[in-house]
């Protein structure tokens, strides 16, 4: 005798059943039909979230307050599902939640197909889709995210109430930050260790039995392996079936176009054109050009000469900066004329390239100074080339040496050292910005709002558009308060050499006031 | 005496005795072939593999392998490496392993260093006994452990759960990691550092320590007595505990190691009311320093690692790998181990009565009769006791597994 098997869903069938669930783990595709224009406009909004969660989560620390109220605006302005139940209740006309969810899985299978192709494509989707998930996930209620568990078969259950009372204190002790109350009131999760590499490596877990014994904040982690592994998978399998979707014609330019599209801030050259002078850039590239920019145009002056990815590089930065096409000619002939190119070989060779760089060759596209991302990501450098990003590219052992070079201060050298080794180049670079710009620095951050800063973090080249904003008088309150408790502290300290410590901070403290005051 | 003198020399004529009369075969196939999936073993890096006991035993009488090394079991025959696509070929199932050895606790022992070991330091190895096991049992949830004495100056651990010889590889390295403690090489002084919440494993890890520690630590290694060591433990302490004027006028005063010990201890609660941050541990941190096992995580991380067997010969020492019985622990004496010469001296010795009868009855049964010899053999040495606690570890392991089936079997039933 056989039982009858579990009732299959149907899709389209039952509109609740297909998405009873504001977030999912995309494991099935989309079945149905769509036109075109919702095919394209889909995708193209979902790209436009995932590059505000990336920015977003480079702008702010990720799941902060700001992070998290940035993040809802997206959501809202590019109208994806967020927490609402489904009741396709619609919102003054605008799209019912229903249609929200719909477009989230849709949208999502077809970026899948525009970002399966390459490893760097890959990581890219993969690391937006994450911190996207976790962001959802962690906005949703408790009772939600158990759903959530259960419906993908994330079979791991809740500890019981007893259970809790007997390994209370052990629970306590074993992870960060967890109280009596905490553990009495937060849903643990036995999870088994195995799904919990993390957490048992560093012994932030309580284990017991081969579990782990997971507060329910932290359950996110361990779901998001799940859906990495998951995610990173499918990609796989799609990009072997890629060349079956690749050739419809109808998909492939705009799956091409998905890919390398810049959806982001259009900083258009017009706006700096003619800012500078090419007498300023040395200046400049010591004062305010970023780490990867100083780097470049040192190994220019120094070698008379800069191969291809440093050229497009560089080149392209000094046009986002304000350069003129004719300044740019001259800029660069000047400098190889002086190395082992002559004047007639440098219009032969190198100027067409210049050129193609301001739109005026071949297919005549006005190029945009690389995004840090770009730098970061794509094409490292090799020996004898001096582009990349020097957070990412250089052995920290160099760059810590060049930073030293650049009089940057031991604590701040070993501050911008960790945020490399946790890879957070761009955040090293804003470190470095905030060291070498000292105090003015600070007081921006303190008085402005981050936004201000946070416009000059997306590029190399942004972050040199607006010199003004950095050059402002007066010390920050910040330091001066940090001044006062150094003295105090070593007064406490020590006795006799209070006076020579108070008089020679006051000192230091005179000068720092002179300079930018 | 009970070890007899072990000469080197004399191991090529003593094996080929050994592994005829001596070497457990029978449970040694066994423990290899469960799962019914056939294993290798290397010798002078050639692999090869069996399928059945008697191939085994044949081919190892045959060699008379001076060192035995077990390693993963591999989705081919690794005589088929070469002709099999790179990709395809890998490691399927491999137990998860521990190795301690003495040299890596030569910065904290004073009685002997390198290769060397006494019934001192030993205690060592009792301590990183205690804990590993007490961890992997009760936190990890494995249930199969072999305790091995690797001969000379170690101990290994084989986990042999099913659960544990399908661990990935980065799931190996996360165990072996939740179980250090102890980081650092010769640039780090201060090698343990604890804050605040303390993990119930480290809690559980220093109660273990705690009962061993004034023994082998205070009086055995004598840590707090001359100024060389004292300097060193001091070394490991927080600055502002260091600068208390009345540590170094009390040490002076006073000379007894033990009431050193206790000044120090006294200090943590002065510590506790001070506001400055960190290092209020340094107690547990110098009991764990000097106490707590240290790992080689390469060792139980690698699937294509291999690790000596239990039951070889170590060559230097002549000693058995002898699976080490944990109802015994505190009373196992490295030096009591038997080596090669030993039991084979023990073999030759004159033979009781009911050795006739049974010799009368090995002339019916030939087949059987190698092995009932063989039986007798080891019986009849300082082996015995060894070959029994393999077996229980064996027993327990068939126990389960006919758990395990029955338990499947029950789930796939049709009605």
């Amino acid at each position: 005798m056989q039982f009858p098997g579990r009732r299959k869903k149907v899709i389209g069938s039952s509109q609740n059943d297909l998405y009873d669930h504001c977030l999912q783990f995309y494991g099935q595709p989309p079945l149905e039909n769509i036109s075109l224009t919702e095919f394209e406009t889909f995708a193209v909004e979902r790209l436009k979230l995932l590059k505000s969660v990336e920015n977003i989560g480079v702008s702010y620390v990720k799941n902060s307050e700001q992070y998290v109220k940035k993040l809802d605006a997206e959501f809202s302005s590019l109208n994806f599902p967020l927490r609402t139940e489904l009741g396709d209740r619609r919102v003054q006309g605008g799209t019912s939640e229903y249609e929200k969810r719909r477009k989230d899985h849709i949208s999502h299978f077809i970026l899948r197909l525009a970002y399966c192709q390459t490893e760097d494509l890959r990581r890219w989707f993969i690391q937006q889709e994450m911190d996207l998930f976790r962001y959802r996930f962690g906005e949703l209620t408790s009772k939600h995210k158990t759903d959530f568990l259960h419906k993908n078969n994330l079979k791991y259950e809740t500890v019981s109430a007893e259970e809790k009372k007997s390994l209370k204190d052990k629970l306590i002790t074993s992870s960060y930050g967890l109280s009596g109350i905490t553990v009495e009131e937060y849903d643990f999760y036995k999870v088994p260790f195995q799904d919990a590499l993390d957490l048992v490596r560093t012994r932030k877990v309580y284990l017991l039995a081969g579990n782990a014994y997971i507060p329910h904040h932290e359950i996110v982690t361990i779901v998001l392996n799940d859906f990495r592994t998951r995610l990173s998978k499918a990609l796989a399998m799609t990009a072997r079936s890629l060349p079956a979707v690749q050739s419809d014609e109808r998909l492939q330019p705009l799956l091409s176009h998905l890919s390398h599209a810049y959806v982001g801030q259009d900083y258009s050259i017009q706006k700096n054109m003619g800012k500078i002078s090419l007498e300023q850039i040395d200046a400049l590239s010591g004062k305010s050009f970023p780490l990867c920019m100083r780097h470049l145009h040192k190994a220019l002056r120094e070698n008379h000469h800069l191969r291809h990815g440093g050229r497009m590089q560089y080149g392209l930065f000094l046009k986002g900066i304000g350069l003129t096409l004719d300044q740019a000619l001259q800029f660069w002939r000047s400098e190889f004329v002086k190395g082992k190119v002559d004047a007639d070989k440098f219009d032969k060779a190198y100027a067409y390239s210049v050129r193609h760089m301001f739109g005026k060759e071949g297919k005549r596209t006005d190029y945009t100074p690389y995004s840090c991302m770009k730098v970061i990501l794509s094409n490292p450098p090799s020996q004898g080339d001096y582009h990349g990003c020097p957070f990412r590219h250089s052995d920290p052992e160099l760059l810590k040496q060049k930073l030293q070079n650049y009089k940057v201060s031991p604590s701040g050298i070993n501050q911008i050292l960790e945020l490399v080794k946790g890879m957070h180049y761009q955040l090293a670079c804003q470190k470095y910005f905030e060291l070498t710009h000292n105090v003015r620095m600070l007081f921006i951050l303190a008085c402005s709002n981050w936004a201000c800063f946070c416009q000059l973090r997306d590029s190399p080249a942004k972050s040199f558009t607006e010199p003004a904003i950095v050059f402002t008088s007066a010390i920050s309150l910040k330091s001066y308060r940090i001044l006062i408790c150094e003295v105090l502290y070593s007064a406490l300290r020590f006795i006799n050499p209070l006076i020579h410590s108070v008089c020679s901070k006051y000192r230091s403290f005179l000068t720092i006031y002179e300079q930018h005051g | 005496m009970s070890t007899s003198d072990y000469d080197p020399a004399c191991l090529p004529d003593l094996l080929p005795l050994y592994y005829r009369r001596l070497f457990p075969f029978s449970q040694y196939y066994r423990w290899l072939s469960y799962g019914g999936v056939s294993k290798n073993y290397f010798q002078n890096r050639e692999y090869q593999s069996f399928t059945t006991q008697n191939e085994l035993e044949k081919e190892m009488q045959k060699m008379v392998p001076y060192k035995i090394d077990i390693g993963a079991v591999y989705s081919h025959r690794p005589s088929q490496h070469n002709a099999v696509k790179s990709g395809t070929f890998q490691a399927l199932e491999k137990e998860l392993v521990f190795d301690i050895d003495m040299t890596d606790y030569d910065d904290v022992r004073r009685c002997c260093s390198a290769a060397d070991i006494c019934s001192k330091c030993w205690t060592l190895m009792t301590i990183a006994i205690r804990i590993l096991d007490r961890a992997l049992r009760e936190d990890f949830g494995f249930h199969h452990l072999l305790w091995v004495y690797s001969g000379r100056r170690g101990v290994h651990c084989w986990v042999c759960d099913d659960a544990a010889r399908k661990l990935s590889v980065a799931a190996r390295s996360a165990v072996a990691e939740y179980l250090s403690l102890v980081k650092g090489g010769e640039e780090t002084v201060r090698k343990v550092v604890l804050s605040d919440p303390i993990h119930p494993f480290i809690n559980h890890s220093l109660s273990v320590v705690e009962r061993y520690f004034q023994q082998y630590a205070i009086v055995d290694q004598d840590i707090l007595g001359s100024k060389e060591s004292v300097d060193k433990v001091l070394a490991v302490l927080p600055e502002d505990i260091l600068s208390f004027p009345d540590l170094a006028v009390s040490f002076k005063d006073e000379k007894d190691p033990m009431k050193r010990w206790n000044l120090l201890c006294d200090l943590v609660l002065r510590k506790k009311s001070n506001s400055k941050k960190g290092g209020q541990y340094f107690d547990k941190e110098i009991m764990l320093q000097y106490c707590y096992p240290r790992l080689d995580v390469n060792v139980s991380k690698g699937v294509n690692h291999l690790l000596k067997s239990p039951f070889s010969v170590h060559p230097k020492t002549g000693r058995i790998s002898v699976p080490i019985d944990l109802k015994e622990l505190d009373t196992f004496d490295p030096f009591e181990v038997p080596t090669i010469s030993l039991i084979c001296e023990e073999l030759e010795k004159p033979r009781a009565e009911e050795a006739e009868e049974d010799d009368m009855k090995d002339k019916e049964n030939e087949q059987e009769a190698g092995e009932r010899r063989r039986i007798r053999d080891y019986k009849r040495t300082s082996l015995a006791k060894y070959v029994k606690v393999f077996d229980r570890f064996l027993e327990a392991m068939a126990r389960s597994r006919k758990g395990e089936m029955l338990k499947k079997s029950d789930l796939q039933k049709d009605f």
